[in-house]
């Protein structure tokens, strides 16, 4: 199944499952207006969340460039002496 | 593990445009670091005017051509055919795939093909995102945007790796000929759809964490327009896959 096809199918059945809340009146209709609104602040919250884990994770590494330069000079001196 | 050893041989398919200064580095490296391995290694040059040629013709004769082998374009053809291209020059069992700008160090080569050996997988792909794997030469913007298109492409389509756009990449020959016929993309997007449809095709995938070290020599090629190719990767993988 195409993935578009199933995030597609999930959105239907949330939203299916706001209507029949809206319809059945289990909890007051004003707070059931309201959930799309913290569904989209949620998902938003999810995304800042990854990122920020992410870029905390993403480690810089000067060393790798310094051994790098090591690896060139070493490299040019090796083909210097063949 | 001794007899795999043997039957496993290895083809490092390098595509390279203008890489004049890189591509010896890199030949001498992955001599260095691949000692009791046999590999060949396989220069796609799209034609580069500055000579890049000429410097893996002198290559062939100190290493040999057995073990260089130029296999040229006339012109600028996109990655995407170099690996093609590449591959049908490839005779060994399994295919290697590195950039020529010294962005990847060969010195990774070992822990890919131990990876391999280990798990029996039909892919190891290098991951800048985890434990042990990281860039240098990236500013916080930058690494802004890479975290989030990968945030953006997790969360939309669950390819189950990590980093999708790491062109670092060891597969079975086989693998990579099954896959890379049905790819479309160009340029870095091409990296993403070949991991998602051959995730989504169920081959066995792993990785190892690599250090991406930016350009030394020479420009990078990274932009808004990048941007807006990744999206509409992201979207066309979205509905094709």
């Amino acid at each position: 199944m195409k993935y578009v096809i199933k995030i597609l199918s999930l959105l239907i059945a949330i939203t299916a499952f706001w209507i029949a809340l809206l319809e059945a009146s289990v909890i007051p209709r004003s707070y059931t207006w309201l959930l799309p609104v913290y569904f989209v602040v949620l998902l938003g919250c999810y995304g800042l969340l990854m990122v920020g884990i992410g870029l905390m994770r993403f480690s810089t590494c000067p060393q790798e460039a310094r051994l790098l330069q090591q690896d060139i000079l070493e490299a040019k001196r090796g083909r210097r002496g063949q | 593990m001794e007899q795999q050893k043997e039957a496993n041989k290895y083809s490092i398919i390098i595509p390279t445009y203008n890489e004049r200064l890189n591509i010896a580095l890199i030949v001498y490296l992955v001599f260095k670091h691949l000692k009791d391995v046999d590999f060949e290694i396989i220069v796609v040059d799209d034609g580069s005017p500055d000579g890049t040629q000429e410097v893996v013709k002198q290559l062939q004769q100190v290493y040999g051509e057995d073990c260089v082998l130029l296999r040229a374009r006339p012109k600028k053809l996109g990655l995407g055919t170099a690996y093609s291209h590449g591959m049908k020059h490839a005779s060994r069992n399994f295919v290697v795939i590195m950039d020529a700008d010294l962005s990847h160090h060969p010195k990774y080569l070992p822990s890919f093909i131990r990876k391999q050996i280990e798990t029996g997988a039909n892919i190891v792909t290098g991951t800048r995102y985890v434990q042990g794997g990281g860039v240098h030469g990236w500013n916080l913007m930058r690494k802004l945007t890479s975290r989030r298109a990968n945030v953006l492409a997790q969360t939309l389509l669950w390819p189950g790796v990590s980093d999708l756009t790491e062109s670092f990449r060891l597969y079975k020959r086989a693998v990579l000929e099954d896959v890379i016929s049905t790819c479309v993309s160009k340029g870095y997007v091409f990296q993403m759809e070949m991991i998602v449809r051959a995730s989504r095709k169920g081959y066995h995938i792993e990785e190892v964490p690599i250090t991406f070290v930016d350009r030394v020599y020479g420009s990078s090629k990274f932009g808004g327009s990048e941007i807006v190719e990744y999206l509409k990767g992201l979207a066309y993988l979205l509905v094709t896959t």
